[in-house]
């Protein structure tokens, strides 16, 4: 079944139920976001879309949004998200890079998108969007009168074709594109609505921005199961009270996000305040939960089921471990990340690529239905990025250190490279360096992750100037916000006359991690 | 306003202390953007809306929290001077 197949369904089981309901009161029906869909697949088709085509997404989340996806998957494209927080720069070599033939894009970010494009003297087909010209509605209404497109058909995916290319950070500066087909979504799908067994009686958050590979399974889980999907907007997204609020208020069943926000929430969302008898099962993704932090977190909401889930962009969630409804008060040690979903397999091995006993330590491997199809563009990568083995299968090298502790159980030991999540976000350490290095006065540039004694990651950029002078914080940090999306700025600065090296006159980054 | 460009000292020390040791005070200018560029990440700006809210005993509401009323040091004050 086609991704877009479980929206149509919905719409003919469930028309009336509400598909979409955001907190600012607007909210659309099952069946008139399918229609909504429809429209917007005929326009995309009479501009000349074709199956295959990427189409880039650049707007806030909004019920408009999600319309905007669906359509794009019906006339058989593949949707790119755009992070509307990132500068517009990155935004614009995200659009280049996988060459998309239309981009929709909302009214306020237009003028900063046109602006890098000058540049790249890449010519595109722009819908743009306003809420107060009527929205995605309003804009397809005004083109039709101007320009009328005929109806087109829906199309069907194949499970090798382009459903969406999600951008992750890159080591070498640029980001790189995640390609997922349609049967790498379907199967992750399939995987959700068989554990989490959701009805449409449920109420999914949707926390995650588009552009992360958790709205996967909030907006297809839910509209699979005829289910309301919450739309959380970014700004309330790390307020704490506002949105422990709009979890009670908008009586949410289903919760997904990084462990950090609900780490936020219970410290500062006054949980104690709100009623969560609705909420029923919480998934965290994307980084290690400390277990005091997830043991206060269960004596303020006992009730729901909680659930750990690992999986890297290229293969979505490939692990879960359920957290028993008990935690001791003794254990220190984080939870596994589990045991490899039914859909996927998983192998552990060596640097030789070879298995490795039971219980050592190794590289965490996965294979199966929704294992990226490549990284676009990216040949080597891409190849890099597999190990061939004789069975034949393509096995993904997850960069995640493992121990099986239980049989089929296993648990995270670290990082291979330099890739680190902070707060949930994925960040390689190379792209950060390589902006720093953009910086006219800097001669060296080293970022490391440190962890503090809560546990929480922080970035520290070791630096040598040209004049071997200190840089104001305030300047590099400003220099920085504007290449790096704001998580990747680093915390903090330490300056030197010249970064220590090892003996091969590589930066020593092992001596780096160890000054205070 | 004298009253206005104490508060607005006293903020900027407590950001300078708390958040950029060993930066040169003079690069904090009144409109210098914290919250939008990054030198306040969404955990500094909750620690310092309670140092606002401890130190000049106002109630700073959810909504309030955002770069729209906390991204520079006139802002800032703007916010506390309109509480007071």
């Amino acid at each position: 079944m086609s991704l877009h197949q479980s929206l149509t369904d919905s719409a003919g089981r469930h028309p009336g139920r509400v598909a979409i309901e955001h907190p600012d009161g607007s909210f659309i029906r099952y069946a008139e976001l399918d229609g909504l869909s429809d429209r917007f697949r005929d326009r995309l088709v009479h501009m000349g879309v074709a199956p295959g085509d990427r189409v880039g997404v650049y707007l806030r989340k909004s019920v408009d949004t999600v319309a905007a996806i669906f359509g794009i998957l019906k006339a058989g494209a593949a949707y790119v998200p755009i992070d509307p927080t990132a500068p517009a720069t990155r935004n614009a070599y995200v659009l280049s890079n996988c060459a998309v033939s239309a981009i929709i894009v909302a009214a306020d970010f237009e003028q900063g998108l046109l602006d890098e494009f000058a540049e790249n003297e890449f010519s595109t087909r722009t819908l743009v969007v306003d809420a107060a010209e009527g929205g995605l509605s309003g804009l397809l209404d005004r083109m039709q009168v101007a320009d009328a497109a005929d109806r087109a058909n829906t199309v069907e995916m194949k499970a090798d074709d382009l459903a969406y290319i999600l951008y992750t950070s890159g080591s070498t500066g640029r980001p790189k594109g995640v390609m997922i087909t349609s049967g790498n979504a379907e199967s992750f799908v399939a995987w959700c609505l068989e554990v989490f067994e959701p009805s449409h009686e449920d109420r999914f958050s949707s926390h995650a921005p588009f552009h992360f590979d958790l709205s996967i399974l909030d907006i297809y889980t839910s509209m699979a199961s005829g289910a309301t999907l919450v739309l959380v907007p970014s700004d309330l997204g790390k307020e704490p009270v506002g949105l422990a609020k709009l979890i009670a208020d908008h009586k949410i069943s289903i919760w997904y996000s990084a462990p950090s926000i609900l780490s936020l929430l219970s410290q500062y969302g006054k949980l104690e305040e709100q009623d969560y008898s609705n909420l029923r099962i919480v998934l965290f993704a994307g980084e290690v939960f400390p277990v005091s932090h997830l043991r206060t977190l269960k004596d303020q909401l006992p009730n729901p089921r909680y659930f750990n889930l690992y999986g890297p962009t290229e293969t979505n969630v490939c692990t879960w471990h359920e957290i028993p409804p008990t935690i001791p008060e003794s254990r220190t040690q984080p939870f596994p990340i589990g045991s490899v979903c039914s859909h996927l397999e998983g192998i552990v091995v060596d640097s030789a690529g070879q298995e490795v006993s039971t219980g050592d330590e190794g590289e965490l491997c996965i294979a199966g239905a929704s294992v990226l199809k490549g990284y676009w563009n990216l040949e080597e990568q891409t190849q890099h990025a597999f190990l061939e083995r004789a069975d034949g299968k393509r096995w993904y090298h997850t960069g995640d250190l493992v121990v099986e502790e239980t049989p089929g159980v296993y648990r995270f030991v670290g990082r291979r490279d330099r890739m680190v999540k902070k707060r949930g976000y994925r960040i390689e350490l190379g792209e950060i360096e390589v902006c720093l290095y953009r910086h006219d006065e800097v001669k060296e540039a080293a970022a490391i992750a440190m962890t503090d004694e809560d546990g929480a990651v922080t970035i520290r950029a070791h630096l040598a100037t040209l004049d071997g002078q200190k840089l104001s914080m305030i300047k590099i940090k400003r220099f920085c916000s504007e290449y790096l999306p704001l998580y990747m700025v680093p915390d903090a600065f330490r300056f030197h006359a010249t970064l220590p090296k090892t003996s091969t006159d590589k930066i020593d980054y092992q001596a780096l991690s160890r000054q205070d | 306003m004298a009253e206005q460009s104490g508060i607005r000292d006293e903020v900027k020390k407590f950001i300078i202390d708390e958040f950029l040791p060993g930066e040169d005070p003079d690069e904090l200018t009144p409109d210098t953007p914290l919250v939008s560029s990054g030198i306040l990440d969404s955990i500094a700006t909750l620690k310092l809306v309670t140092f606002l809210e401890e130190t000049y005993d106002i109630s700073v509401e959810p909504h309030e929290v955002d770069a729209e009323n906390l991204d520079t040091l006139d802002l800032i004050t703007s916010l506390i001077t309109s509480k007071l």
